[in-house]
């Protein structure tokens, strides 16, 4: 069977991949992969790393130049593609040449949406969406260098972040009242304001841009100017589903595809961002990969029955110093009848945590500024347990239970074990106290505490002293010691 | 019984653990020794393990199975019994028709005379043993990454200059207490889903979702890459293979991670800063991050981080794996794995063969090619093509094998099951012929350490009347089988001085250890190549061990446990040790000081768990998989995660931890997946 994959971004390789893992030695599936980029695969997700500093372009290719060779898949990279001829299969390339298939995949992803402002083009204009973006703003943001960042979602602020720790100025644009405005309800994007400001960025919400002057900077809608040798555009992006449309695929903010990821021509297939399944999910890198498994189990025949249906979606942003998760329902609020919401307000210290139930279930949660309990949490809701009762607990992440440092050993219930090496509990320590080991040494040789890892010496050295001081009624009192 | 043989203390090491603590006996009585890995100190199994020398249950004679019963008999008889029903099973079935199951706490004699005597005695393929269920995907990994498995490639004490150390599923708190007092000065990162002791030490506890390790592996790994902390000097003069290794960890970046695993980015970012940050670090596993079925996979996650840290072959700073059972060193390396032949070399190896077959004076063409892998051996038991009889030498594996309902009934199905003990085991119990057989402090030996160190184990009291070694047993069925009477020595320095030779030239190579340098207390970790040779305390100072010197990073990737959690079973059962036991706890069970301590079976459950079961704290319950169902008290620990419980694998009959664990094998060690299953939590 003829295989032809458009797009090769992180859908279309996982999807070539997953297709050589189960077909190996292509016996079942001849694999074509079309590239418009006129680069090898690369991990999007990583390009706010690439951009705060943290890889280099070449870490985060996905894949090696000898990958397709390696895996029998005619790779075409800088390869664009003209039309979908569906009655004759064949994709038409724009140097002429078609290539058949029986199965075509459309993985052609999304593309950055720039607003209609006047002027915004031109060199020290980019958008954050591809590696080429990257290195371009890489290439001015020097420190030193004024950037305006057009954008406060996800991506807005992870490239915000990683351009004020190259010492850019940044300030970042939004036009909205908040920040995150579909992920975060009012209190967290104004914690999260907070945040970034103190990480150095310039936040200015609620305007837009009504103009930008090249080499200068951009003039918003109240009058006031910012001056910008750089203006990040990170508004938004919008499906590639043009091919698909000029096609005669269904489209609607994507390409509209059944549980299967099936177009109405059961032919052709979509995942990733250009895909408009019936359970959404597309901007993320986590539903484009479950998306891929369906078709790759399809094709190879691993599992005929393979289905999409949706991925509980979790917002993590990577930005340093900066820990935000926010995942389901998030606007309920605590005078909500139905959900159980736990929240937790403290913006002095950049934290604020809500979690919001649904019979004993998370149902949504934002977690801003305590990563430990964003980590249980996500598991919880990707999961479906049953939440801790301890609901507080779970909110603040750190609080386990540990045993807790006694106060004094006086305070110690009698069958605590001091010495776990040689369970030797104060009960036992005590008695041997009582029965004439009357120091460190003597109760050292009567239980054998300390000599194991030798870690309780200055437990069993505090009970001594304990002993040796304690009041009358104390056990000293009926020690031979006395 | 337990007479002393001088009125002197004899300086001897501890019966359990790798650790092998010194300690000096006076008949059954116990005093610590200095030594370096346990410095003068204890546990409490060592403290008691005096009372083994005088347990009342102590086999003195050999037992017959007759009209189902097991009674006394002679030695004699017993293996003439042995040795006619042997000849009988492999008329009718081959030589393969007989197999061996040998252990990790056999001494270097025994492990290395019980290889040859199923090579050559048997002529069977196979044998295997217990070390499968505790060092195989350590070893495996070690020999991937570094062309050698040596558990420590340097000396435990070195570990007391570290600043920052990382337990991966290592709880040495409870497993190996003396052993702590080596990290009392590092920061400790654990790496463990429970808070236990040694996670009650830690710096930084990270507790992964069980199953989920080599993850957390390559997300710090990305960490460490995507912060600038890689060493890339290192890197490019001393490995092979990262970029490969990459492409796989730059798909896992911390956030992804933190969803599979449940340990927040940040945490997996401040494990790779401490790490990079610290002068002397090391990197450590143990069972927690192995006995998985990517467990070998998951080692080479944590070698990869170690190799990306700069870590391995750097004196002061390296990778290890924390060996188990008290000789889980010397006993993979001698021939009692099923595709193994002393001095760690492979059985498939032509040259190897030709080495070993000349020591033993046979051509190369009569020794048997590769066996089963422990599990798979046993599941074979007597099916069509599989043996039909058994000898086992140091194991328990109605207790500490995976599956442990299915094994039993293999084990009680076989045409003939031989057990060699000192006590009757949960095993011995089911066999048709039992020998009883010298402990410990009753016998002379060498053991290996989990540095590699090779310790003479003196004789330190007369064993009681009826018992004999190990090896004469193996010579006393040999003779019956048609050896040469010189073929298997009785006195473990003979066999000793024979293993030398035989080992001379292998990568694990004994050639230069001897009694004599040994009783002088030369400290000798192997490799010895020649008697005038001081040992190599530390390896990979100058290269690796494979042909190029480099280390290689291994390319692995993520893929979780092999039995996912469901409706039906929503929990994840996780299996360990506890302080007060070793392994089956045949030993530690015939202690009444430990079995005060800790009688009988629990499970370690939230108190939410526990509540949606309908339990309270000290119900009986049982702990139920696809496979079976365990007896279990509960124990409310709210530190647990509540998706988690936990069971120690000590304890026989309906008490057996290992009645619910998933046999799944990882595909390079073939070891079961002991440290994760579903299950779910019943009122009896």
């Amino acid at each position: 069977m003829k295989v032809v994959v458009i797009g090769y971004g992180m859908a279309g390789a996982r999807l070539a991949e997953l297709i050589r893992a189960h077909d190996p030695d292509a016996a079942g599936i001849e694999l074509t992969v079309l590239g418009a980029e006129p680069h090898r695969a690369y991990n999007r997700v990583l390009l706010s790393t690439v951009l705060a500093g943290g890889l280099s372009t070449e870490a985060v290719e996905l894949h090696d130049e000898y990958w397709a060779e390696k895996n029998q898949v005619d790779l075409r990279i800088d390869t664009a593609v003209r039309a979908i001829d569906r009655d004759a299969k064949a994709v038409l390339l724009a140097d002429g040449s078609h290539v058949d298939y029986d199965a075509l995949v459309l993985a052609t992803g999304s593309r950055a949406w720039m607003p209609p402002v006047d002027g915004l083009s031109g060199e020290c204009v980019s958008a954050f969406r591809t590696i080429d973006d990257c290195a371009r703003i890489v290439a001015r943001a020097r420190a030193g260098a004024s950037v305006v960042v057009l954008g406060g979602g996800l991506l807005g602020l992870e490239a915000a972040r990683g351009l004020v720790g190259r010492g850019c100025a940044v300030t970042l644009v939004h036009p909205k009242a908040r920040l995150m405005e579909r992920q975060l309800d009012p209190g967290a994007a104004a914690v999260l304001r907070q945040s970034m400001q103190r990480l150095g960025v310039t936040i200015r919400l609620d305007v837009e841009v009504r103009r930008h002057v090249a080499g200068q900077g951009v003039e918003l809608g109240d009058g006031s100017f910012l001056p910008a040798d750089l203006v990040v555009v990170s508004a938004g992006v919008r499906a590639e589903d043009g091919l698909a449309a000029r096609a005669g695929l269904a489209v609607d903010n994507g390409i509209v595809v059944d549980e299967a990821l099936r177009t109405a021509d059961s032919s052709v297939f979509a995942i990733g961002d250009c895909a408009k399944p019936p359970s959404g999910g597309a901007g993320l890198v986590q539903p484009a990969w479950e998306q891929a498994a369906v078709v790759a189990a399809r094709l190879t025949g691993e599992n005929s029955l393979a289905r999409y249906t949706g991925t509980p979606m979790v917002v993590r942003l990577k930005a340093r110093d900066v820990e935000l998760a926010a995942l389901g329902d998030v606007h309920a609020t605590v005078d909500d009848a139905d959900a159980e919401v736990v929240q937790v307000h403290d913006p002095a210290r950049g934290r604020y945590a809500k979690l919001v139930l649904r019979a004993d279930r998370v149902a949504g949660a934002i977690l801003l500024g305590v990563p430990d309990a964003a980590a249980t949490i996500v598991q919880l809701y990707d999961s479906g347990a049953l939440a801790p009762s301890d609901r507080l607990a779970l909110l603040l992440g750190r609080a386990l239970p540990g045993a807790p440092n006694a106060a004094s050993p006086g305070d110690l219930p009698a069958s605590a074990v001091v010495c776990r090496c040689n369970t030797v509990t104060k009960g036992a320590l005590v008695s041997a106290w009582q029965h004439g080991a009357c120091d460190v040494a003597g109760l050292v040789s009567a239980t054998r505490a300390t000599t194991g890892c030798g870690t309780c010496k200055d437990a069993v050295t505090d009970l001594a002293d304990w002993l040796t001081t304690a009041d009358p009624g104390s056990p000293r009192a009926v020690s031979h010691c006395a | 019984m337990g007479t002393a043989l001088t009125a002197s203390l004899v300086a001897t090491h501890c019966p359990y653990c790798a650790l092998q603590c010194g300690m000096s006996l006076s008949g059954a009585t116990v005093a610590p020794r200095e030594f370096p890995t346990n410095r003068g100190g204890l546990c409490q199994k060592g403290w008691t393990a005096g009372s083994l020398l005088n347990t009342a249950g102590r086999l003195t004679t050999p037992l017959i199975r007759r009209a189902g019963e097991l009674v006394p008999t002679s030695w004699d008889e017993a293996l003439d019994v042995v040795a006619g029903r042997i000849a009988d099973i492999q008329a009718r079935h081959g030589k393969d028709g007989v197999a061996v199951f040998g252990g990790g706490g056999l001494t270097n004699e025994k492990a290395y005379l019980l290889g040859k005597f199923a090579r050559v005695a048997l002529g069977t393929s196979q044998i295997d043993y217990n070390g499968r269920f505790c060092m195989s995907s350590a070893a495996a990994a070690g020999m991937r990454a570094f062309g050698v498995d040596r558990g420590l490639p340097f000396p435990v004490t070195d570990l007391d200059n570290a600043d920052v150390v990382l337990l991966a599923g290592a709880n040495p708190a409870e497993t190996m207490p003396p052993f702590v007092g080596h990290l009392t000065d590092a920061e400790l990162i654990v790496v463990d889903p429970r808070r236990t002791a040694t996670a009650e030490r830690a710096a930084l506890h990270l507790r992964p979702a069980p199953g989920t390790d080599l993850a957390l592996a390559l997300g710090i790994l990305h960490a460490l890459v995507a912060d600038g902390l890689l060493r890339t000097d290192y890197v490019a003069e001393r490995t092979s293979g990262f970029e490969d290794a990459w492409r796989i960890a730059a798909a896992w970046w911390p956030e992804r991670v933190e969803r599979i695993t449940g340990v927040a980015a940040g945490d997996q970012r401040h494990a790779a800063t401490m790490l990079a940050g610290a002068t002397n670090a090391y990197i450590l596993t143990a069972r927690g991050s192995e006995q998985h079925a990517r467990g070998t996979d998951t080692v080479n996650g944590w070698i990869n981080l170690a190799l990306a840290l700069g870590l391995p072959g750097r004196l002061g700073s390296g990778f290890g794996c924390l060996t188990g059972q008290g000789n889980g060193q010397g006993g993979r390396e001698h021939g009692q794995k099923a595709d193994q032949l002393p001095g760690y070399r492979k059985i498939g190896d032509p040259e190897a063969r030709a080495h070993v077959a000349g020591v033993w004076g046979l051509p190369a063409e009569s020794l048997p090619g590769p066996g089963r892998s422990a599990y798979e051996l046993l599941d074979a038991l007597g099916t069509d093509d599989g043996p039909r009889g058994l000898l086992v030498f140091g194991s328990n594996l109605r207790v500490s094998a995976p599956r442990a309902g299915s094994v039993s009934e293999k084990l009680s199905n076989v045409d003939l099951l031989v057990v060699a003990d000192f006590v009757l085991s949960e095993t011995a119990a089911l066999a048709d012929v039992v020998f009883p057989v010298t402990q410990w402090a009753e016998e002379g030996g060498t053991m290996t350490n989990l540095e590699g160190r090779v310790l003479l184990r003196q004789r330190a009291v007369e064993p009681p009347e009826g018992v004999r070694s190990d090896l004469e047993l193996l010579r006393g069925l040999a003779i019956r089988l048609g050896q040469p009477v010189d073929r298997f020595p009785v006195e473990p320095e003979t066999v000793f001085e024979e293993l030398r030779r035989a080992s001379a030239g292998g990568i694990a190579d004994y050639a230069g250890v001897s009694y004599a340098r040994l009783r002088a207390g030369e400290a000798l970790h192997w490799p010895v190549p020649s008697e005038d040779h001081p040992g190599t305390p530390r390896l990979f100072l100058d290269e690796f061990g494979h042909p190029d010197g480099r280390a290689r990073f291994v390319p692995v990737d993520h893929g979780g446990p092999a039995e996912q959690v469901d409706d039906e079973f929503p929990l994840y059962a996780t299996t360990g040790r506890v302080m007060q036991h070793y392994q089956s706890g045949a030993q530690t069970r015939r202690v009444p000081e430990l079995m005060d301590a800790v009688p009988e079976m629990y499970v370690e459950v939230h108190p939410d768990t526990a509540i949606a079961a309908g339990l309270a704290d000290d119900d009986w319950c049982l702990v139920e998989s696809r496979r079976g169902a365990v007896r279990a008290r509960v124990r409310i620990v709210s530190s647990m995660r509540t998706d988690t419980v936990f069971l120690p694998f000590h304890f026989p009959g309906d008490q057996r931890a290992n009645l619910i664990t998933n046999p799944a094998l990882d595909p390079i060690s073939r070891m079961p997946e002991f440290k994760v299953c579903a299950a779910r939590l019943v009122r009896p």
